[in-house]
């Protein structure tokens, strides 16, 4: 078996715009998506998840570049000759058909006869929790429902890969939550490379092996859900996953990883740079640290130490958010866990704070 | 919730019903006038073997008649499955596809649905003419090889205003149609006919069927392109009817109309049932 369920190499879209300018959905795209992995494309609404689904589905053809599946190039084939299926966001069932048929059309276009239609149908509506809804229409279900059944739908083929358009985007919180581990177990269960497409960044790293983060077309990072929360390698992957704080700066002294940055208010910050990225004395860069990893409460050996004051306190059960506007006018919002068994607040407004920070925690950003 | 009705809300109801009706009715009733000039009623008539359906009879036995009512089912016919065909393609090309001049083709498809028919009947007896004196002059034909006017021409001249207003139903079905469900189709290892056939003309058969229903309606009453666009062998009813009431008019045209306005009766019931039973699909 190949290594990669599905390949783009150098894959671009262009489409003609409304005014006759141009529009490039996916600019030069490259990734590799590992066989039997989970894999999300995560990134603000037009940044070219669909377009690039679509392509992979065969429903729009690069205008540059080429897509593989399992190293077989794509090139023109159409959508109903590819190894894929897919589930789409409005579910698109066949109003016309029952469910049982609806789960049955893939392998009726395939030639599979009806009796073996049927068992393998009914093992599929099974898998999905809904064993006996063969006879009913689709607008007699849920949302949840028809959701699921166009999950049935399409693994009853038992395709290479599954691609998923925004699969949760109609269903409300709870639901999405339920569905979230539901997609989950079933991607275990099959083993089937799952391709999932959403802009939600929470659902993208609970739900993933690896993520690609796009914006504008282009994939600004790839790896694994922690890889890009802990290591983001640039500035717009850091603020789209989670939540996290922006200081700029300019770069004073580096050995190796380890680099000193010079922040606004005359601050110091040992921080750290991404393997493989220049960085070079005097250089402009941003350091990043996420509100978790900072503290007020002082531990062994933090890098950096800054004194600062409370200007708000937001409680939120779990945690507690301090903003502390350091020197310089610098804001820092700092979480902390309320493992006090009174909840007791750490600090008021107004009260002066140090607040404490590893070098790893702070991640320094050239872009 | 059972409410008052206001008696003049009532009264105002019943007199729109026999404003439309009695005409119909009288109509009918006259089918079964025993007096033959038809201008009061004198009695129902009992004559020969059909008694009181006299008229009905006398009607079969017309061989013009005949003749004018098969003309005109065959037009309405073919012309149905032909504009219903071309009808809903080009309901689909305007709905899918974006070309150039598109704005163009689909105002100039409008056209015929708003020009008065006159024109439309002038214009094509002006062409046909035109053509057909080209062609026979071109090919040298003659003598009963000429191309003339006749039911071929009704037939076409049925399909030209029938296409538009085909199109102009399909479209509506349409505006509704969500196109992921081809694509599903397609991504389900159906092909672009398959999907056709299995997903997209089901989903919108009630819209072909109502824009078929609408073109058999115009084509079986047509009279003014018919009129215009007629030769030998191609009278249709309308036409027929017209010549007569030239003439005399016997209690044998109410008859016709009765089996006319039964038929019209049945299609729409028929179509009705056929309506509600795909919305409760
Ligand atoms: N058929 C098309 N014709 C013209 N432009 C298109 C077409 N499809 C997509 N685009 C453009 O390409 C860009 C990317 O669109 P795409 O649908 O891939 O975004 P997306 O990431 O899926 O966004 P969303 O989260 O809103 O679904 C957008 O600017 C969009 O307007
Ligand atoms: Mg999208």
């Amino acid at each position: 078996m190949p290594e990669f369920a599905v390949e783009l190499r150098n894959v671009s879209k262009r489409f003609p715009g409304p005014s006759g300018e141009i529009v490039t959905a996916v600019n030069n795209v490259t990734m590799q998506i590992k066989d039997g992995e989970f894999f999300s494309m995560l990134g603000p609404s037009g940044c070219g998840k669909t377009t690039s689904l679509r392509m992979i589905a065969g429903f729009e053809l690069p205008t540059a570049g080429e897509i593989y599946i399992h190293d077989r190039p794509m090139g023109h084939t159409p959508p109903y000759k590819r190894p894929v299926n897919t589930v789409f966001q409005n579910y698109a069932l066949f109003p016309h058909m029952t469910i049982g048929q609806n789960v049955g059309f893939g392998l009726e276009m395939k030639g599979v006869e009806p009796k073996e239609i049927q068992r393998r149908s009914s093992e599929a509506l099974e898998m999905v929790r809904l064993a006996g809804y063969e006879k009913r229409m689709a607008r007699q279900l849920s949302g949840g429902q028809q959701q699921r059944v166009a999950l049935a739908r399409a693994l009853v083929n038992h395709p290479e890969v599954l691609l998923l358009d925004e699969p949760l985007g109609a269903l409300d919180l709870k639901l999405r939550k339920e569905m979230q581990l539901e997609l989950k177990r079933l991607q275990r269960e099959v083993g089937i490379t799952f391709v999932f497409v959403t802009h939600d960044q929470e659902e993208a790293l609970t739900m993933s092996d690896r993520v690609a983060v796009m914006s504008a077309g282009n994939v600004l990072q790839m790896g694994a859900a922690s890889e890009i929360y802990e290591k983001p390698n640039c500035r717009f992957v850091a603020d789209f996953i989670g939540e996290t704080n922006f200081l700029e700066g300019a770069v004073k002294a580096q050995t190796g990883r380890d680099v000193d940055v010079e922040l606004a208010g005359g601050l110091l910050c040992r921080a750290t740079a991404d393997e493989g990225s220049q960085v070079v004395s005097g250089q402009k860069v941003t350091v990043t640290m996420r509100p978790e990893k900072l503290g007020l409460r002082p531990w062994q050996g933090a890098d950096n130490v800054y004194d600062g004051r409370v200007e708000e306190v937001v409680y939120i059960g779990t945690d507690t958010h301090y903003t502390v506007v350091l020197a310089g006018d610098q804001r820092l919002r700092v979480r902390e866990q309320n493992d006090d068994p009174l909840s007791r607040p750490l600090a008021a407004i107004g009260d002066a704070v140090k607040v404490y920070c590893d070098e790893v925690s702070a991640r320094v950003l050239t872009e | 919730m059972t409410k008052r009705r206001s008696p003049w809300l009532l009264a105002v109801t019943a007199l729109v019903y026999i404003f439309l009706y009695a005409p119909i009715i009288v109509l009918i009733v006259f089918a079964f006038n025993s007096s033959r000039t038809n201008v009061v009623f004198e009695g129902v008539v009992n004559q020969g073997d059909c008694g009181p359906f006299y008229w009905f009879c006398q009607l079969g036995r017309n061989r013009e008649l005949v003749a004018a009512a098969r003309n005109t089912l065959v037009v309405a016919a073919t012309s149905t499955v032909a504009s219903t065909v071309i009808g809903t393609m080009a309901a689909l090309a305007l709905q899918r596809y974006k070309f150039p001049g598109k704005a163009y083709s689909e105002i100039s498809l409008y056209i015929p649905i708003v020009i008065p028919e006159i024109v439309m009947g002038v214009g094509l007896l002006v062409l046909y003419s035109a053509l057909f004196g080209f062609i026979n002059t071109t090919f040298g034909l003659n003598g009963d090889n000429r191309l003339s006017l006749g039911l071929g021409t009704v037939i076409l001249s049925h399909i030209a205003f029938s296409v538009p207003f085909v199109a102009l139903v399909v479209r509506a079905r349409l505006q509704g149609f969500d196109k992921a469900v081809e694509e599903a189709a397609m991504d389900l290892y159906a092909n672009e006919w398959t999907t056709f056939w299995r997903v997209t003309l089901p989903i919108i058969f009630p819209g072909v069927m109502s824009g078929a229903l609408l073109a058999f309606t115009l084509s079986l009453d047509d009279f003014i392109t018919t009129f215009f666009t007629t030769g030998p062998g191609g009278t249709t009813l309308p036409i027929y009817v017209y010549g007569l009431l030239r003439r005399v008019t016997t209690p044998e045209l109410n008859a016709l109309a009765t089996i006319w306005i039964v038929i019209v009766f049945v299609v729409l019931m028929l179509s009705q049932l056929a309506g509600r039973r795909s919305e409760a699909h």
